[in-house]
C-alpha cells in the first residue's frame, strides 16, 4: 500500500505509522470499515434504498427535498430554514448576502418570506420574492442608496415578481386555493452601524442585546394581522384581540391581490452588541414576546449565528414544528464605546414592572417610498 | 400532467384531479385521472394517406339469424342493410369477415374460415354474400364469440381486432357457463360492441359480454336505426390505433386498491379485472384506443401516516405490451397523499371526484329502481328512480334525465320526487336500463 500522507476522509496530515488518523478515526490499514463504504441513500421511512423521482419505491413517502432543510452562512449573517413537523413541504424561503457599498464599506443584508397557505403556489412566491428582494438590496447598496430607500425598492421588487405569478400562465388547479401566488416578507440592512428593517404581513424582526440584563430585548415589527390592528385601533386589548380565532389572519402580504402594498420600514443605530433576528411565525408562535424568545438565543449567538439560528429551529421544532420555520441571525458589533453616544431607548434598561415587555419601538420610522 | 410519445403512436396525457390532503388518520385517498389520446386517430391533425387505418386492423360482424329475427321481418332486412352499410364505411385494407348466428355460427363472408381484405372486388361479393343471413335457428352466443375468435387468431397480424354482436333474443340454447368459457377465452383476443335489437333481449347478458370485451352495448329499438348505429360503429372501430392497452396502478406496500372505475363516457367497473405486473402493481384493461378521452376513478387505501407527511399513493400508467415481452409507458400521473391538520384543505371535496361518485351512483340508482319495479316492489323502484332523477338533475345528465322522464313522471327533479308512469313501454324501460352507464363530464 502506498504511503498515505493525509487522511483520505478528512484530509488531517498522517505520520508514517499512523494506523488511524487521530482526527477523524478512519482505519488506514486493512479491511474497510463502515466508513470506507459508499453511502446508498435509503428511505427515512421505511430504510428502503429504491428510490426515484424523489418517492420510495417501496412505502411511497416523498424523500427528503432540498428546501425541507436549508442552512446558509456569509460573512455577517447566517439563516436556516426547516420544514417543521407538521407541513408537507417547506413554504418558507431566505436569502443571505453580503454587498458593498461604493465606499467600499461592507453591508449585510438578509430577507425572509413566508408563502401564505391559503394561496396557489406559496412556495414558489416565498422564494421568488427572496430572489428579487436580494437582488434588488444587493445593487441599490452597491448604486449607494439609502438604506431606507434600497429597502422600499426591494418591497416593491419582490412585490411586483410574486405579482407576475399570477400572470405566468400556470393553470388553476380545480378544487382548490386559487387566491393569487402571496407571501409576507420582512428583510435587515446592516450597514455602517445602522440597521434597516422592512416588512409586510408577520414575519417579524427582533433585536436581541448579548447582554439582557441591562438592555432590553425588543420586537421591532408591528404584524399586518386582524389581533394587530384590532389592537392599534384599541377595538380590543392584547389578550382578547390574539385569542380571537381571526388573531393571526394577516392584512399585509406581497402579490397579485394585495390591495394597497404598505411596505414598513424602521431603521436604528444599536449602540450594544447583540444580534438581529428576522423570522417566519413558525419561530416566533413558540415564544411571542421579545423576552421570551431572548431567553431561547444563545448568548454566544453574536459570535455563532448559524449555531444560534440552527438552535432557534430546533427549538420551534421541538415545541412541535407546526409551521414552517426561518430565522436569520446578523451578528451585530458596534464599533463605538458605549460612553461615545447618548443612551437611546434601546440601550436603556427599563423599569421591568412598568415597562409593556412587547413594546414596539418604531424610532425613525422612513417615510413611505413614492412608488 | 405526464406524456411519453412516439410520433406514429397516439400521444397519452394523463391528468390526475384530486384532493391530496387526508385529515389525521385518513388513509383513503381517491382521484379522478383523465386519459387523453391524441395524435393516432383519425382526427389527429396528421394527414392520413398512407398511415391511414386499414392494414393492422380486423372487423368481424356477426348477425344474428335465429328464427325471431323473421318476426317482424324487418328486422333482418335492417341488419342486411346494416351489414352492407358497414361494409361501406370500413376503408380498403381492413380484415373482414360477417358470420351469421343462430346455435351455431356459419361465415357468411368470406366463408372459408379467414377473414376477407377489403378491396373493390372483395367488396363488392361481400355485399352479394349478405343474402345467406336468412333466419333460422336458435342462439348460442358462446358458438359466434368462439368463431370470431378463430377468425381473428387466423390472422396475427393485426392489431385492432374489433367485433360487432348484434342479436335480438336471449342467449337461451346454451348454459351461462358456457357464454362464459368463451369470455373467457376472447377476453383480451378481441373487443367488441355489442347491440340489442327490439326488446326481447336481456340487458344484463349483453353488458356482461360487451364488459368482458371491454365494448359498448346499446339497444337499437327500432331496426331501422341499425344502418346509422353500424356505420357509427365501423367509424369509431376504424379510428382506433393502439389496442391492449392497460392501465398500471402502483401502490406503495400496505396499501390496498379498493377499486378501479372507467368513470367517463360510461360507468365500467375495472377492479376485479387486476392482473399483477410486478411489485406493487397490477394491470386493468382498457382495450383499444383512438383519438378519445376517458376518465377512470382509482380509490386506493393507505397506511395513515403522521401529519406532515407526503405519500405517492398510485402511479398511475398507461402501458402497451410489446411483442417481445416489454411494456412500453405511454403517459403518467400520480396520486398523491399529504396529511395535514388544516381542516379547511382536508375536508374540501374535489369536485371530479364528487362528480363521478354521483355517476356511479346514479348508474346503480336506475338499475337498482328497474329491478325493483321487475320484482314488483313498487315503492323501492319509485324511490331509487326517484334518487336517479335527482342525481341526474343535479349533474347535468340531461340525456339521462330524459330517459327517466319516460319511465317516471318527474313532480321535482332537484327533490327526486317521482311518480312511476302508468304504461311505461318495454322500449323505453330497456333503453333506460341499456344506458344508465352513460356519464358526462363534469360541468367546466
Amino acid at each position: 500500500m502506498p504511503q498515505q500522507t493525509e487522511c483520505p476522509t478528512c484530509a488531517e496530515p498522517l505520520g508514517p505509522q499512523d494506523a488511524f488518523c487521530g482526527a477523524c478515526g478512519t482505519a488506514l490499514t486493512g479491511p474497510p470499515t463502515l466508513r470506507d463504504l459508499p453511502v446508498v441513500p435509503s428511505c427515512p421511512n421505511c430504510g428502503s434504498t429504491e428510490l426515484a423521482d424523489g418517492w420510495c419505491q417501496r412505502c411511497g413517502h416523498a424523500q427528503p427535498r432540498e428546501r425541507d432543510h436549508q442552512e446558509h452562512e456569509v460573512t455577517g449573517v447566517a439563516a436556516v430554514s426547516d420544514r417543521g413537523l407538521r407541513h408537507h413541504r417547506n413554504e418558507d424561503a431566505f436569502g443571505v448576502a453580503g454587498a458593498e457599498c461604493p465606499d467600499g464599506a461592507p453591508a449585510v443584508i438578509a430577507v425572509v418570506c413566508d408563502g401564505v397557505s391559503s394561496s396557489a403556489r406559496p412556495d414558489e412566491a416565498s422564494a421568488t420574492a427572496v430572489t428579487a428582494a436580494t437582488d434588488s438590496l444587493v445593487a441599490a447598496l452597491k448604486a449607494g442608496r439609502d438604506p431606507g430607500q434600497a429597502m422600499h425598492e426591494a418591497i416593491g421588487a419582490a412585490n411586483r415578481a410574486v405579482t407576475a405569478l399570477a400572470h405566468d400562465g400556470t393553470p388553476a388547479e380545480p378544487g382548490r386555493h386559487n387566491n393569487a401566488p402571496a407571501c409576507t416578507y420582512v428583510s435587515a440592512i446592516s450597514a455602517g452601524g445602522l440597521v434597516t428593517i422592512g416588512w409586510v404581513g408577520d414575519t417579524r424582526a427582533y433585536w436581541i442585546p448579548d447582554d439582557r440584563e441591562s438592555a432590553e430585548p425588543y420586537r421591532l415589527t408591528e404584524d399586518d394581522s386582524w389581533a394587530a390592528r384590532m389592537v392599534a385601533a384599541k377595538l380590543m386589548d392584547e389578550a382578547e384581540a390574539y385569542a380571537d380565532p381571526r388573531a393571526h389572519a394577516i392584512t399585509g402580504w406581497l402579490g397579485a391581490d394585495a390591495e394597497d402594498l404598505d411596505p414598513h420600514t424602521v431603521s436604528f443605530t444599536p449602540h450594544v452588541p447583540g444580534v438581529l433576528l428576522i423570522c417566519t411565525d413558525g419561530l416566533w408562535n413558540y415564544a411571542e414576546a421579545a423576552t421570551d424568545l431572548a431567553f431561547f438565543v444563545r448568548a454566544d449567538a453574536r459570535t455563532e449565528p448559524l449555531a444560534a439560528a440552527r438552535a432557534l429551529v430546533t427549538f420551534a421544532v421541538e415545541r412541535g414544528g407546526h409551521d414552517n420555520i426561518t430565522v436569520a441571525v446578523l451578528p451585530i458589533d458596534p464599533q463605538v464605546s458605549p460612553a461615545d453616544h447618548d443612551d437611546t431607548l434601546l440601550d436603556v434598561p427599563l423599569p421591568r414592572a412598568a415597562a409593556d415587555t412587547d413594546a414596539t419601538v418604531p424610532l425613525r420610522r422612513a417615510e413611505p417610498a413614492a412608488n | 400532467m405526464a406524456s411519453l410519445s412516439k410520433p406514429d403512436a397516439p400521444r397519452f396525457d394523463v391528468d390526475v384531479f384530486q384532493n391530496e390532503y387526508l385529515a389525521q388518520g385518513a388513509r383513503e385517498v381517491n382521484a379522478i385521472v383523465t386519459v387523453t389520446a391524441t395524435g393516432g386517430g383519425t382526427s389527429g391533425g396528421r394527414p392520413l394517406g398512407a398511415a391511414a387505418p386499414g392494414p393492422g386492423t380486423a372487423v368481424v360482424l356477426v348477425i344474428d339469424c335465429s328464427g325471431s329475427m323473421e318476426h317482424p321481418n324487418t328486422k333482418m332486412r335492417n341488419a342486411r342493410e346494416a351489414t352492407a352499410a358497414a361494409i361501406d364505411t370500413l376503408p380498403d385494407g381492413v380484415a373482414f369477415a360477417v358470420v351469421a348466428g343462430t346455435n351455431r355460427a356459419e361465415d357468411v363472408f368470406p366463408g372459408n374460415g379467414t377473414l376477407a381484405v377489403l378491396d373493390p372486388y372483395t367488396r363488392i361479393h361481400a355485399k352479394e354474400a349478405l343474402h345467406r343471413l336468412k333466419p333460422s335457428g336458435g342462439t348460442s352466443i358462446s358458438t359466434w364469440i368462439d368463431r370470431a375468435r378463430k377468425l381473428f387468431d387466423a390472422h396475427p397480424g393485426t392489431t385492432i381486432r374489433h367485433a360487432v354482436l348484434l342479436t335480438d333474443g336471449r342467449n337461451e340454447h346454451e348454459t351461462p357457463a358456457d357464454l362464459q368459457r368463451a369470455l373467457d377465452a376472447a377476453t383480451g383476443a378481441f373487443t367488441a360492441d355489442c347491440r340489442g335489437v327490439g326488446t326481447d333481449w336481456e340487458v344484463a347478458e349483453l353488458r356482461r359480454i360487451s364488459s368482458a370485451l371491454l365494448g359498448t352495448v346499446d339497444i337499437v329499438a327500432e331496426p331501422s336505426g341499425l344502418a346509422e348505429d353500424f356505420r357509427a360503429m365501423m367509424a369509431t372501430a376504424i379510428g382506433k390505433q393502439v389496442a391492449d392497452v392497460a392501465l398500471r396502478v402502483w401502490t406503495p406496500a400496505n396499501a390496498r386498491v379498493k377499486f378501479v372505475k372507467q368513470a367517463a363516457p360510461a360507468v365500467e367497473d375495472l377492479t376485479e379485472r387486476r392482473t399483477e405486473a410486478g411489485p406493487r402493481a397490477g394491470d386493468y384493461p382498457t382495450g383499444s384506443w383512438g383519438d378519445e378521452s376517458r376518465d377512470y376513478h382509482v380509490c386506493v387505501e393507505v397506511p395513515a401516516a403522521a401529519v406532515g407527511n407526503e405519500m405517492l399513493a398510485a402511479r398511475i400508467s398507461l402501458v402497451l405490451p410489446g411483442p417481445d415481452g416489454t411494456t412500453e409507458v405511454l403517459g403518467q400521473g400520480l396520486v398523491r397523499a399529504v396529511w395535514t391538520d388544516d381542516l379547511a384543505s382536508s375536508t374540501r371535496i374535489n369536485p371530479q371526484v364528487a362528480h363521478y361518485t354521483g355517476q356511479a351512483e346514479l348508474a346503480e340508482s336506475i338499475r337498482d329502481g328497474l329491478e325493483a319495479h321487475r320484482a314488483g316492489d313498487l315503492d323501492r323502484a319509485t324511490a331509487r328512480l326517484g334518487a336517479a332523477v335527482r342525481l341526474a338533475h343535479a349533474s347535468g345528465n340531461e340525456g339521462t334525465l330524459k330517459l327517466l322522464r319516460k319511465v317516471v313522471d318527474v313532480v321535482d327533479a332537484r327533490e327526486g320526487t317521482v311518480r312511476f308512469r302508468k304504461n311505461v313501454s318495454e322500449a323505453d324501460s330497456m333503453t333506460l336500463e341499456t344506458r344508465s352507464t352513460k356519464t358526462v363530464r363534469v360541468k367546466k
